[in-house]
């Protein structure tokens, strides 16, 4: 079960899976797959990983696709562990995201892991801006309407520790959505810094659960 | 047969020491490819094992390594290294002993390496680094004996596969290398034997006499529940001032601190008492060994870190607090009290709570009546073996028919089939998966038949990752102050989380504040005299042998106890009366309401961790049936369940086959195999263990080893590693054989008692940590419940 959120005059489902939706727009936005990034680490350090992150990434976003009929997707960066990653995955799992990419509005924001444009449809931006918001990869201080990624946060309810959004009057920060990703607790100072006394933990899970941000 | 040096002899003589029989017989059967010498502490072991050695050496050996001596303690070692050098200087012998170990210095280890000493002391850790290397074979040869201390502790664990392993490796590179075992007193010496070598002779030295051992008498009973055993510090004291030293074993860290510091609070006569185990800071352990050498404590608090290591010949009394568990381990502890030969041993049991006072009594008698317990521990672990191919790809290429032969002849490994160690070897070499993605990146690559890794850069990360110790995740903790701050030991990083600024918990036997967590080490200061909230620490689990859970239920069928202290009898019968004592043929449940939630009571008797995977696998039909159970805990005898809704009809949550089949179900998601593949994981070399400056930089980059246990699961539910983590977890954590035995020998007689309140046998078990959360709908109702209280407060609800 979502959680819905009003943010600068917009209705906002917050998904349990890590996705952000806007109804109004049918627009999905999910931040830091890290596709490829069992291939990446064999690649560099010599650990073999399951190499099915990468499934099991597309097939929840699949499911949130299909589930929320989006027309419109926002990847907010780092969507590839790095630029070689595309390469790297199966053949099948580059078909299933094309499949998926076919007939959608599809950006991708480049992010700190992908900083250049993959060889891939859609639109490639350092940042997309679409009334009110703006969608970037690393949050922006000054700025507001803003939401962003990078960050992969996570906070702990009832003993136990999860990824979450973080919500202030100013900004959202979305979860990582990929398979394999570790987190950041909100209690780090890059995030209370950043995120207002009064921000939200939205926590992800078998349902989306708001707290006050546990700081 | 070998005879001693003269210069040898007669030094002995000129010191007055004559050499005993098992050590006579030690130089007599020099020659036997494999000796197992079983003899009780205080009898010259160690000495015994290295006669043949410097019999063999002589005056003026020539260079090259003639001996390897493995240890489980680094400690050992270097204690070791002293005690040969008396004999050795004293008889003017040109022998060089020196010790490897992780505190060895850089520079030493590389000169070992280019010249090596006559006698090598290291571990199993130390020398598994020493065979990755590709020099192993120049090192190595010429080896003529290796002596294996403390056998019996090595042969429990994976320190001892893997150790069988390398000495396989050895035997490969000098085929008359020949094996000595030194054991203490064991169950089954047979079975120690084929541990050490296919043909392996079996001395036996004369056991001793008896110990001399009782239940300590307290002024006041044991409490009702709870552990630490802290009613009994007067009546313990005392007996501290009445004998030379004495060691006082707890079964956890967390006991052992608190127990230590109430025993400081009642320390009027300021005897010099310290404290010793696993969680506390290297410099703290070393302090207290070295005050407990020169004789300047009179007892020491302690854990299973001093169930092995140095010979304290001044300890008279050992105490035990706690219930003992395993026979076998308390008569080894036993023998850390009085070091002389042919004396017997005094020691006191302290039950912590009436139900110990039982388990102590049964453990009594099983002493005096020579039984030992002890399970088989069934074929090597396959994780090992995959980091012992890693480690041997290190070395330089190999031909993996070769390995295999050898591999083989390693006791826990005979019966290891071709296919089984081809399926070790492509793990190691392709990840073994399903989908083959790594063609282009495997770590081992075949040429000319032969296997070699694909990047030789990688064996440095290997070297770092060798070994089958896992630690938990803890974090350092240290005193604040304007210097970097004193050491004082580690917290389990779980622990670490609950803390928040002015929290107080002990460590080294003091209470300290919680005031900030910086790069993964937490610091505290001093707070005085404050109520501590208790620290976590995880210390090792053993469940309490079948041997004396029987004995249990046997004393539990008396009409009368009178050989136990009035208090318990008193305690047993009012159990009886309120409502009944388990028995061997049927089982007891007991139904309560406690502190707004329902609970279940199953005395099943079957060890803690048959009791924790009973807990596991009724939670789970529980959850099914809709009755909402939020966790619980499990002990040795019982496994107590908490829930928002009553269990009324039982008979379906014990039936075998559901049972069965919740155990392939669930074997799937829950805490306990996760740990487990945490584990085999790190062993195996599919990930690397965390260190502190690696985590420290990790962030976001780390992830759990659960999320590659449920990605495995999901999309490679036959992967090698998923099969050994369920073998791993069926014989070790699991123990669903003692739960089969126990739904044998109750058959259909499940006796559910519904009552008003907590029965007398269930009381102790509300003490118990380690409990489990069961993650389901009783979960997520109070984690709805709290998150809208947390709104509410915070005005945003």
């Amino acid at each position: 079960m979502h959680h819905a959120l009003f943010f600068h005059g917009e209705t906002l489902h917050l998904l349990p899976s890590g996705a952000l939706y806007w109804p109004a727009r049918r627009t999905l936005a999910v931040s830091d797959l890290h596709l490829g990034k069992s291939e990446r680490l064999a690649r560099r350090g010599g650990m073999l990983l399951p190499p099915y992150e990468t499934q099991a990434t597309l097939e929840k976003l699949d499911r949130d696709l299909e589930h929320t009929r989006a027309e419109t997707v926002i990847c907010l960066g780092d969507s590839f562990d790095d630029l070689a990653a595309l390469n790297g995955i199966e053949e099948s799992s580059r078909l299933w995201l094309i499949r998926l990419m076919a007939g959608r509005d599809w950006t991708w924001i480049t992010g700190n892991h992908d900083p250049g444009p993959i060889d891939l449809g859609g639109t490639h931006r350092a940042e997309l801006r679409l009334h009110p918001f703006t969608f970037r990869h690393i949050a922006d201080e000054s700025e507001t309407a803003e939401i962003s990624g990078h960050y992969h946060p996570k906070a702990s309810l009832a003993g136990q520790s999860r990824p979450c959004f973080l919500a202030d009057a100013k900004r959202m920060i979305l979860p990582a959505y990929g398979a394999y990703t570790g987190g950041l607790r909100s209690h780090d100072p890059a995030l209370t810094t950043l995120m207002a006394r009064d921000a939200l933990a939205i926590l992800t899970g078998r349902r989306a659960l708001a707290i006050p941000m546990p700081r | 047969m070998t005879t001693l040096p003269p210069a040898l002899s007669d030094w002995f003589a000129a010191k007055g020491w004559t050499l005993h029989p098992h050590q006579r017989a030690m130089l007599d059967r020099s020659d036997d490819p494999a000796t197992l010498l079983i003899a009780p502490t205080g009898g010259g072991k160690t000495l015994a094992g290295f006669l043949p050695t410097l019999a063999e050496l002589g005056p003026n050996p020539p260079p090259g390594l003639h001996t390897l001596y493995v240890s489980p303690l680094k400690a050992l070692t270097a204690d070791i290294r002293r005690n040969l050098g008396t004999p050795i200087e004293g008889a003017g012998l040109k022998i060089r002993v020196e010790d490897r170990t992780g505190d060895t210095s850089y520079t030493q280890r590389r000169r070992q390496r280019a010249d090596p000493p006559h006698i090598l002391l290291t571990t199993p850790e130390s020398l598994a680094l020493l065979l990755s290397y590709e020099d192993a074979p120049r090192i190595f040869a010429g080896l003529k004996r290796v002596i294996v201390d403390e056998i019996h502790a090595l042969a429990e664990s994976k320190r001892g596969d893997q150790l069988v392993l390398q000495l396989s490796r050895l035997q490969g590179m000098n085929p008359t290398l020949r094996r000595v075992g030194l054991s203490a007193t064991v169950e089954n010496p047979p079975a120690l034997a084929r541990f050490l070598a296919p043909n392996t002779t079996i001395l036996e030295a004369d056991p001793g006499p008896d110990p001399d051992i009782s239940m300590l008498e307290t002024e006041a009973p044991p409490p009702w529940s709870g552990g630490g055993g802290r009613y009994a510090i007067p009546a313990i004291l005392n007996q501290v001032t009445r004998h030379k030293t004495t060691l006082i074993f707890h079964n956890t860290r967390a006991q052992a601190e608190l127990f230590f510091h109430d025993l400081w609070l009642q320390n009027t006569e300021d005897l010099p008492i310290g404290i010793h185990h696993g969680s506390l800071s290297r410099e703290q352990r070393e302090r207290v060994e070295q005050a407990m050498t020169a004789g300047a404590l009179r007892a020491v608090v302690c854990t299973g870190s001093l169930d092995l290591g140095i010979d304290w010949g001044d300890v008279d009394l050992v105490i035990q607090v706690g219930a003992p568990k395993n026979v076998k381990r308390l008569v080894q502890r036993i023998g850390r009290a009085n070091h002389r030969y042919n004396a017997p041993s005094k020691a006191l049991l302290v039950p912590a709570n009436r139900f110990e006072v039982v388990e102590c009594q049964a453990a009594l008698d099983a002493v005096r009546a020579h039984t030992l317990d002890g399970e088989p521990r069934g074929p090597g672990p396959k994780d090992v073996l995959c980091q012992h191919i890693l480690a041997t790809a290190c070395a330089g290429p190999f031909d993996a028919d070769a390995l295999y032969a050898e591999v083989i002849t390693a006791g826990p490994y005979a019966l290891l089939m071709k296919q089984e160690f081809d399926a070790c070897l492509d793990f190691v070499a392709t990840g073994g998966y399903a989908l083959k993605a790594y063609d282009r990146w495997r770590r081992l690559k075949q040429t000319a038949g032969r296997w070699h890794l694909r990047d030789p850069r990688a064996a440095a990360l290997i070297r770092q990752n060798l070994g089958t110790i896992i630690d938990t995740e803890t974090l350092k903790v240290r005193l604040k102050n304007q210097f970097g701050g004193t050491p004082l030991g580690e917290v389990e990083e779980d622990f670490a989380a609950t803390l928040t600024p002015g929290d107080t918990f002990l460590i080294g036997g003091q209470v300290v504040r919680y005031e900030s967590l910086r790069e993964m080490t937490v610091e505290v200061s001093r707070t005085p005299g404050r109520d501590p909230k208790v620290a976590v620490f995880n210390g090792t689990k053993f469940a309490t042998s079948t041997l004396l859970t029987d004995r249990i239920l046997e004393i539990f069928q008396q009409d009368s106890w009178p050989d136990l202290p009035a208090h318990t009898a008193w305690w047993l019968s009012l159990q009886r009366e309120v409502s009944r004592l388990p028995d061997p043929h049927s089982l007891l449940l007991e139904s309560f309401p406690h502190d707004g939630r329902e609970h279940l009571v199953i005395y099943g008797f079957a060890g803690r961790n048959a009791q924790q995977t009973l807990g596991l696998l009724v939670t789970k039909q529980m959850e099914f049936q809709g009755l909402a159970p939020l966790g619980f805990v499990a002990t040795d005898y019982a496994t107590l369940i908490w829930g928002l809704d009553p269990v009324t009809d039982p008979a379906p949550l014990f039936d075998l086959d559901t049972l069965r089949d919740g155990l392939d179900h669930w074997l799937a998601g829950n805490a306990v195999m996760k740990r487990t593949f945490r584990s085999t994981a790190i062993i195996a070399g599919l990930i690397e263990r965390t260190h502190q400056g690696r985590r420290k930089t990790g962030r976001q980059a780390t992830f759990s080893s659960d999320i590659l246990y449920d990605t495995l699961r999901r999309y490679d539910p036959d992967h090698l590693l998923l099969q050994i983590t369920r073998e791993e977890a069926m014989r070790g954590l699991i123990d669903f054989s003692r739960i089969e035995q126990l739904l044998a020998r109750v058959g259909p007689n499940i006796d559910l008692r519904r009552l008003s309140r907590v029965t007398p046998l269930a009381a102790p078990l509300f003490f118990e940590p380690s409990r489990i959360p069961v993650q389901g709908e009783g979960r997520d109702r109070l984690a709805m419940t709290q998150a809208q209280q947390l709104m509410e407060a915070a005005g945003l609800a």
